[in-house]
């Protein structure tokens, strides 16, 4: 025997065990692992001149808590998660569902369903921004045909959290639904037969077979969609004017960081908003976790 | 069965109705590109351009460095996708079939990391950037993405997945395991490297706010953040915007529609397998 062992444990497995983890454990440690610990850090200092930073404890904190812009973006964030996820969930299943029906040119739809996923957001923020337009976008043409008079979609401040949802969900469902379709595929087609024969209408089928199997693929995708919901940011972006009302009333959590951080250079201020976010987002997928058992069969 | 077409009709109603929501945009963008600023703003608007200008991609590509832009994304895109692929592989291949002491700490890292949002890590990772002396530069682009611990979690189950048969056989004659896990293991592991490496390419193609931070210099921009310069200075020309926007967007979609089922079957893929 070639390998010498150590306790329950083969040499040459131990040896190509740590060369083959080395990259991604030093990647991990080094990008992941320690800025979380360094964001930590930072949230309770304040940058001052170029690169000096100074212990405040609390301050941020404290400034964080009566700040209006920080309480109006939790508020914003809140909105665009609540409308957000289930319109892309349902949505999503939807078309999944119709798709699986196994029509003509399901592969045409598949492909016209998935382009918004493959394009760069910033291109698909400055479509929106021309579809928008009060003056000569298409929406409100079309809308003014049929009598009705478009708001300001991108400048009204009660309006355009609203317009970033609808790029949001439309940004979104194409990739979901072929995760729902990869999950629905796998239901037996037997289960169908049988309610088939018992005369069960397709939405009986719907309800009693295909949403409860389709449960674990569910849950992925409720749970990958409400992380991104909290975290938006691009499309506010790229669409909203910056300091503008629209901007103050749909500016996100996350926005909010990348402006405190890097273009108000404040990264301790920045950092607290960013931990704010972090036991948000923590607290929900925890929620989640614990109703799993109440709505996922697996 | 009764007619099958007629049937169906309630469904086809609805995914056009659907995919027209889907195309409309991208319709409405192209139309625009081809049109001169004059037309564009016209009440009642024209659908299609008297004659399709394309004065408007030569202007674009006279304002924006456009070549760079490919140049950086290519560049980013596939850093990225080697390092996230290779890296996910071995050490997920540890995971999945090698006994180490400490193999369920590396993995506890493993899954701490994909729980924690990813706007956590960005000013530290911009700090540790700045210290490398790399921003404005290509690795910048690409340091934040060159593990991945969402490939290693996808690529463990994958591994897990397999057939031992094959790595004994090879073992018991001699076989090590450097030789073992790339003549045999990576091979067979094909469909779930392709299923990564377009979920990491995909998301590296998107990917907007870390480009925005560390290369502030035009030349060294990515797509994603090179595209966001048109907004703030030409922000009413929307024949341009439309025309920039369309050249952002058309190598991604041409590698989609040419790879269509590898895309949707590796896309597919990384969502089965919580």
């Amino acid at each position: 025997m070639k390998n010498r062992i150590f306790g329950k444990y083969r040499k040459d497995q131990v040896i190509w065990g740590y060369i083959f983890i080395f990259p991604t454990a030093l990647g991990l440690i080094l990008l992941n692992i320690w800025p979380a610990i360094q964001t930590a850090i930072l949230s309770f200092q304040k940058t001052v001149g170029f690169g000096d930073t100074e212990w405040v404890g609390l301050r941020n904190y404290q400034k964080m808590f009566a700040d209006g812009e920080v309480f109006q973006s939790l508020l914003n964030t809140l909105i665009y998660a609540v409308v957000s996820i289930p319109s892309i969930v349902v949505l999503s299943l939807l078309v999944a569902v119709l798709m699986n029906r196994k029509v003509k040119g399901l592969s045409i739809y598949r492909t016209i369903y998935f382009l918004p996923v493959v394009a760069a957001p910033s291109a698909v923020a400055m479509i929106w921004r021309w579809m928008f337009n009060n003056d000569y976008g298409l929406i409100n043409n079309m809308l003014a045909k049929i009598g009705i008079d478009g708001p300001a979609w991108l400048t009204d401040p009660s309006i355009a959290i609203y317009s970033i949802i609808i790029v949001g969900v439309w940004s979104a469902i194409g990739y979901n639904m072929v995760l729902l379709l990869a999950g629905l595929q796998e239901i037996p087609k037997d289960y169908y037969e049988a309610a088939e024969i018992d005369g069960a209408s397709p939405i009986q089928q719907f309800f009693n077979i295909t949403l409860p199997l389709v449960t674990p693929t569910l849950f992925f995708v409720v749970v990958t969609t409400v992380i991104n919901a909290f975290q938006v940011f691009d499309v506010i972006f790229m669409m909203i004017t910056p300091n503008s009302t629209a901007m103050f009333k749909s500016q996100s959590l996350a926005y909010l960081f990348y402006k405190h951080s890097f273009i108000l250079n404040d990264k301790g201020y920045g950092s607290a908003i960013v931990m704010f976010l972090l036991v948000i987002i923590l607290i929900i997928t925890a929620i989640q976790m614990k109703l799993q058992k109440k709505w996922v069969n697996y | 069965m009764k007619n099958k077409f007629f049937s169906n009709v309630p469904i086809h109603t609805m995914l056009i109705l659907g995919g027209i929501a889907m195309a409309l945009p991208f319709i409405w963008m192209i139309l625009t590109s081809g049109k001169t600023l004059v037309e564009s703003t016209q009440i009642p608007p024209t659908i299609f351009p008297e004659k399709f200008q394309l004065s408007n991609y030569q202007q674009v590509l006279d304002l924006l460095p456009f070549m760079a832009f490919y140049i950086n994304t290519f560049l980013m895109v596939v850093g990225r996708v080697i390092g996230s692929v290779l890296f996910s592989a071995m050490a997920a291949y540890a995971c999945a079939r090698l006994n180490f002491p400490g193999k369920n700490v590396f993995f506890s890292l493993v899954l701490i990391q994909m729980m924690i949002p990813g706007s956590i890590f960005i000013t530290p990772q911009y700090l540790l950037a700045q210290k490398l002396g790399i921003l404005n530069t290509i690795p910048a682009l690409i340091l934040p993405g060159v593990v991945s611990a969402f490939g290693t979690f996808l690529l463990r189950q994958f591994f897990l997945g397999l057939p031992d048969e094959l790595e004994e056989a090879a073992y018991l004659e001699g076989a090590n395991i450097w030789t073992i896990f790339f003549k045999i293991m990576l091979p067979l592991a094909k469909s779930g490297l392709v299923a990564l490496g377009i979920f990491t390419a995909l998301f590296a193609f998107k990917d907007l706010m870390w480009p925005l931070i560390v290369n502030t210099s035009i030349d060294k921009m990515p797509l994603a953040s090179g595209l966001a310069n048109l907004q703030g200075q030409y922000a009413t020309n929307f024949p341009q915007l439309m025309a920039g926007s369309l050249l952002a967007i058309w190598p991604m979609v041409v590698i989609f529609i040419v790879f269509q089922r590898k895309f949707i079957e590796g896309i597919a893929t990384t969502g089965g397998k919580l």
